[in-house]
């Protein structure tokens, strides 16, 4: 009964949804505006519809109704209400659904604002909102339905929508249970932080067609969507973020990032987003771009919808899965559908969007922020060349070929590197005019002081070249930003008269879009102080351990204890062994590596970690080869600096809040 | 004729020992090689079922199977360039970290410098005509008044804040 309730929901929420396409289109063309009106309700309409269809499968997860087939996938009677809870988004159907109803809360929001100054954006917001629910709603009732139940018929036993002839519900009486990888606390919040941060993007690109559509070239549209895609692109960064520390602290690998399909599916979005955050401000500032930016929001929804194909339709493991997958054309032919439909109303408003002014100098703050869109546009290419080259391999000759990290480092290392040069140079260039003369008085003074990193890195002995560029670059952006607010604060301060901290507190509550910015900048030096740190100087060593044995790592020795293997009470085996870090004979701490397998056979690592800011010793007792009492292999990495990957980040989701925190005073004024 | 049967005899054993010695042609044992050896070999490999994860990290039955592998041609005296042709024989490049540059795979190397490198020229080429431009309209318009640095500045913060304020 609930199942077939469910699924008659989002039937109607996919049929309400195409009414507000039509019913849309149909009002602004033939000048009804009540027709628009009916489509905005109809919007407003999906997400109650949604939110139903969703608690409905919600419940059924918390109430274990193994009879349908989801609920008996991603639960069983072991699992805590939490994580029956969080199994919504745990498997295809159900990230589907969640994927939609996020869909519906924020064009149900957008619709909600006042439109008054741009009523003409409307009706398209709509469409473009109602389109995109309406398929996805469409890949879930008639692909993926989160509600089909298990039949049992002469064939055996499988998922059916509707009962077939001759068959007989089956009520497993327990079910699979969620993959113990997707217990872990980051991977509870990392998939809704990447959806939500993937579906926000909707929005912003939903106005950018509205004003291809409507004609309207100034940027309007990029200041109402500014705050949203400061929103959007914190929760992608969230995401990112807690994908990181999660492969860290789960995969038992000793990194953050194996520039697996998967993970480049998440960062495609966020290059083009990163993108289209910095070139948007150049057009507020100068006018200028506004062909580019339409160009790159356009590129970053197509990214969004790719990067939940690449993950929703088996297309990675091989281009014939690809095929077989039910949902794998209809996401191609949707991107298909979207990108050219966008292209050519860009086309048809190419003239439209011509400059107001033109550009006057290479070195002046739009022509770097130009080179930053370059940059990152650069990076975009090798990402996607490297998921794509392997189907495209596979489609010629027949061959597949694999993308490690290799390819990805040696191709995005520079550019990584002149990004973080610019970041360097770009807050101390002036917009519209800048000449060598006057950025190299600007910056002569940080670049002299940020010196100061590659000394010290000197002269602990390190001469590797990468590390000593990466530190100096590392310094100089901290350098420079501490001195943009440090400049700002001081002129404010002999402009008013007032104290030093007020002054600094004035400035950046005033332009938080800045300083928010600024600080960001600042985490994203304390994160590649992390990145050098494993990518340079990562080391790492296995060994099979009898009791009282040790392993010898950059200056520790591993002592190994004891093993203990026992019975959890959720069902789970584990193997937990016990040993004892040493630096230079000294005795700092005892680690519990341990290994977990979970009654369904899957294994889980986690690693003891002594984590500093200086390093972190990274122990794995390894699973994968015999364990016993008496012999045990240890795999040890040691990581430096790693932790300032993690303060970095956290750095930068406070950067980005401060710079997407609504400004209050500015909408009293506005309001006057 | 006696001396000829045992040439022959000796030559066709000198072949047989040939044709079964390792192909590096390493005739004595090697010591049991070490964990971190084997995995110096197999952090470059990728087996075809576990996709994107490294072999030295791979926790499958088969992974292992393909470590002990390792292991084994490391003790027969194998080079690690040996290895891992033995493996690409066996299942395809695909097992290899990076595609080998060859044929169409040239693509994979060439394609993303060459579209970078086309993205700066065109940036460039964008740069100078609006910069030709620029100096036409600069030529036309009044010089702007002269400015201290600084004073620039701070008139410059002030004029946004107030904009926000």
């Amino acid at each position: 009964m609930i199942p077939d309730f469910g699924l008659g929901i989002l039937a109607m929420a996919f049929i309400v949804s195409l009414f507000a396409v039509g019913a849309a289109i149909y009002g602004e063309t033939a000048h009804k505006p009540r027709w628009v009106e009916s489509a905005r309700r109809a919007m407003l309409l999906t997400f109650p519809l949604v939110t139903l269809a969703a608690l409905l499968l919600i419940y059924l997860l918390v109430s274990g109704r193994y009879d349908v087939e989801y609920v008996y996938s991603v639960t069983n009677n072991a699992m805590p209400s939490y994580l029956k809870v969080t199994a919504l988004w745990g498997g295809q159907p159900g990230s589907l659904l969640f994927w939609a109803w996020l869909l519906a809360a924020f064009a149900s929001a957008v619709t909600l604002r006042k439109w008054e100054r741009d009523r003409e954006f409307l009706p398209w917001v709509v469409v473009v909102a109602s389109v995109t629910l309406a398929f996805f709603l469409a890949l879930i009732i008639f692909f993926e339905n989160p509600f089909a139940r298990l039949w049992q018929t002469v064939d055996g036993v499988a998922a059916y929508t509707f009962q077939p002839a001759n068959s007989l519900l089956v009520t497993p009486a327990d079910g699979n249970g969620l993959n113990p990888l997707l217990r872990h606390p980051g991977m509870i919040i990392h998939p809704p932080m990447l959806y939500l941060g993937f579906v926000s993007f909707v929005i912003p690109f939903a106005f950018a067609f509205a004003a291809l559509i409507t004609g309207r070239s100034d940027d309007r549209w990029i200041r109402i969507t500014r705050r949203w895609t400061l929103w959007a692109w914190l929760f992608l960064s969230l995401g990112l973020a807690l994908g990181a520390r999660w492969a860290y602290d789960v995969l038992g690998w000793g990194g953050y990032w194996g520039w697996d399909p998967v993970e480049i599916a998440a960062l495609m979005p966020w290059l083009t987003g990163t993108a289209f955050l910095h070139s948007v401000i150049i057009q507020e500032k100068r006018g200028l771009l506004k062909q580019w930016n339409m160009m790159l929001i356009i590129l970053t929804y197509d990214l969004v919808i790719f990067g939940t194909f690449l993950t929703r339709s088996g297309v990675l493991s091989s281009v014939h899965a690809f095929a077989q997958s039910a949902i794998g054309p209809m996401f191609f032919a949707f991107i298909g559908l979207t990108l050219v439909s966008s292209v050519a109303l860009l086309i048809w408003r190419w003239p439209s969007l011509k400059a107001e002014v033109e550009m006057k100098s290479m070195l002046s703050r739009e022509a770097l922020f130009l080179l930053n869109n370059l940059l990152f546009i650069g990076i975009l290419v090798v990402c996607f060349w490297g998921v794509i080259f392997p189907l495209i391999s596979e489609l010629a000759t027949g061959q597949k070929v694999t993308f490690g990290p290799p390819f990805y480092e040696r191709a995005t290392a520079p550019l990584f590197g002149a990004l973080m040069a610019l970041m360097a140079i770009a807050p101390l260039s002036a917009w519209g005019h800048s000449t060598v003369r006057t950025l190299g008085r600007a910056i002569w003074k940080p670049a002299v002081i940020a010196l100061a990193a590659p000394l010290a890195t000197l002269a602990f002995g390190i001469t590797n070249p990468v590390a000593l560029t990466g530190f100096y670059l590392v310094g100089l952006v901290v350098t420079v930003t501490i001195y943009e607010f440090w400049r700002g604060a001081r002129a404010r301060q002999s402009a008013h008269q007032e104290g030093f901290l007020t002054a600094l507190w004035t400035l950046a509550g005033r332009n938080r879009r800045r300083y928010g910015g600024y600080i960001i900048h600042i985490a994203m030096a304390l994160m590649a102080i992390g990145i050098l740190g494993i990518e340079v100087f990562q080391t790492e060593t296995q060994k099979s351990l009898g009791v009282g044995e040790s392993i010898e790592l950059a200056g520790y020795t591993v002592h190994y204890d004891s093993l203990a293997q026992f019975a959890h009470t959720d069902g789970r085996w584990v193997t937990r062994a016990e040993v004892s870090i040493f630096k230079d004979g000294v005795f700092l701490q005892t680690l519990a590596p341990r290994y977990d397998v979970y009654p369904d056979g899957q294994p889980m690592t986690i690693a003891g970690v002594r984590s500093t800011l200086a390093d972190d010793l990274y122990v794995l007792l390894v699973n994968w080869e015999s364990v016993s009492a008496s012999q045990a292999p240890f795999k040890v990495y040691h990581n430096p600096l790693v932790n300032w990957l993690w303060i970095g980040s956290a750095i930068f989701i406070l950067g980005t809040i401060i710079a997407a925190w609504p400004e209050k005073e500015r909408t009293a004024t506005a309001g006057k | 004729m006696k001396s000829r049967n045992i040439f022959l005899t000796a030559s066709g054993l000198l072949l047989l020992a040939a044709l079964l010695s390792p192909p590096s042609g390493v005739q004595a044992q090697q010591p049991t090689p070490s964990d971190d050896e084997v995995n110096a070999i197999a952090r470059q490999l990728y087996c075809p079922v576990c996709e994107n994860t490294p072999l030295d990290v791979c926790p499958t039955q088969a992974c292992k199977q393909w470590r002990d592998e390792i292991r084994l041609r490391l003790a027969e005296g194998w080079t690690e360039e040996e290895i891992l042709q033995y493996f690409v024989d066996e299942y395809g490049a695909r097992v290899l970290a990076e595609p080998p540059r060859s044929g169409l795979n040239w693509l994979a190397y060439i394609v993303p410098p060459l579209a970078f490198l086309a993205g700066a020229y065109l940036l460039f080429r964008a740069f100078r005509s609006w910069r030709a431009l620029a100096r036409q309209q600069a030529a036309e318009a009044a010089p702007p008044p002269a400015t201290n640095g600084k004073d620039e500045y701070v008139a410059r913060l002030e004029e946004e804040l107030r904009k926000r304020g």
